[in-house]
């Protein structure tokens, strides 16, 4: 005696929402939501025959020395300095504004947007630290260099269209890049105590 | 008039929750997608240095980690405190990072290949010896990407 239409009884859905919040709570705890960040850095291939080192020499004063030694002491040019002041040091050498004789020598080059401008295109900041040095005093004379580079570019993007360096296009970057070429050469690293 | 001035008990109308299951859903499968499982297990500890001119790491699946720092609690009888290098699961000496990196990369795609990026992730004390071996571990192994992992300072 079975009727015509029976009825589907509903799914007790209540609980759904349960099970839902079982689940995103398990994914909120595992989530790690941290971006790696870090200082992006590009190695030097390695070197193809070891006897031939260096043939183009570099003149002395397009090179800035900046030491650290095993109790983290840096060391730049010929003074001793805190790592705040490298910072400054870096940019006064880096842009050269004074055409001083003992800074790098400046070239005139062709660039886009600025047209003949004098670069400072040979110069190069060596670093080089001890075995015995801490990562960390590393990793802050690395961020300010990188910090020099940075605020320089920025001062020139403000000063030629008023904005931020990040906020330009990809060529007006580019231009700035020529500008203020990024060259941080790492030497061998000293082991305190061997001679060389 | 006097029409609002309804008498007699007023029942308050039940907050219709149906809709609630897929709010939730909807956060989960937010949370699914930004979801990155930690794929190795930690077997040194390190606190990361910190700096200020910070880049984003860019694609994780071009991103290859090496850790260095001191052996967690429960290795330290084993290894003692000395600074370990750790690849994918286990320790390893500074010899073997140049295989790793081949590997490491063989499993890339051929197009990738070339963009591969090595972080490297060292506790701050680390002496920068050890880390100095990699790094020429690394240039021989032409993986020349690279980016110290660091913490903004704040």
């Amino acid at each position: 005696m079975a009727k015509g239409k029976r009825k589907v009884p509903d799914i007790n859905s209540s609980s759904t929402a349960d099970i839902a919040f079982l689940l995103l709570i398990f994914f909120l705890i595992t989530t790690s939501m941290d971006t790696d960040r870090g200082l992006a850095r590009r190695l030097p291939p390695p070197p193809e025959q070891k006897d031939q080192e260096n043939t183009d020499k570099i003149k002395e004063r397009n090179v800035l020395q900046v030491y650290l030694n095993k109790d983290d002491q840096l060391m730049c040019g010929d003074e001793y300095i805190s790592v705040n002041q490298l910072r400054g040091k870096a940019k006064e050498f880096i842009a050269n504004a004074d055409n001083d004789e003992a800074k790098p020598e400046r070239i005139q080059k062709d660039i886009p947007f600025f047209g003949l401008t004098m670069i400072t295109d040979k110069h190069v900041i060596s670093l080089q630290n001890d075995r015995g040095s801490s990562y960390q005093a590393y990793i802050s004379v690395q961020n300010e260099l990188v910090a020099a580079y940075n605020e320089l570019r920025n001062e020139l993007a403000l000063q030629k269209w008023q904005k931020n360096y990040a906020e330009l296009t990809e060529d007006q970057q580019k231009a700035i890049r020529d500008i203020y070429p990024q060259r941080i050469s790492e030497a061998e690293p000293k082991k305190y105590g061997e001679k060389k | 008039m006097g029409k609002f001035n309804k008498t007699g008990k007023r029942e308050m109308p039940a907050l219709n929750t149906s809709s609630l299951p897929d709010l939730i859903f909807t956060l989960l499968f937010f949370f699914m997608i930004v979801t990155t499982m930690r794929e190795v297990t930690l077997k040194v500890q390190f606190k990361l240095p910190q700096g200020t001119e910070l880049e984003k790491l860019e694609k994780k699946s071009l991103v290859t980690f090496i850790y260095i720092g001191e052996p967690t609690q429960e290795y330290r009888a084993k290894m003692g405190t000395e600074s370990r290098i750790q690849l994918n699961d286990s320790y390893a000496e500074v010899s073997e990072v140049q295989d790793f990196i081949f590997q490491e990369r063989s499993s890339m795609r051929e197009d990738e290949q070339a963009m591969m990026t090595v972080s490297l992730k060292v506790d701050q004390k680390t002496k920068m010896g050890i880390v100095t071996d990699v790094k020429n571990a690394l240039r021989q192994a032409y993986a020349l990407k690279i980016n110290y992992s660091a913490v903004s300072k704040d």
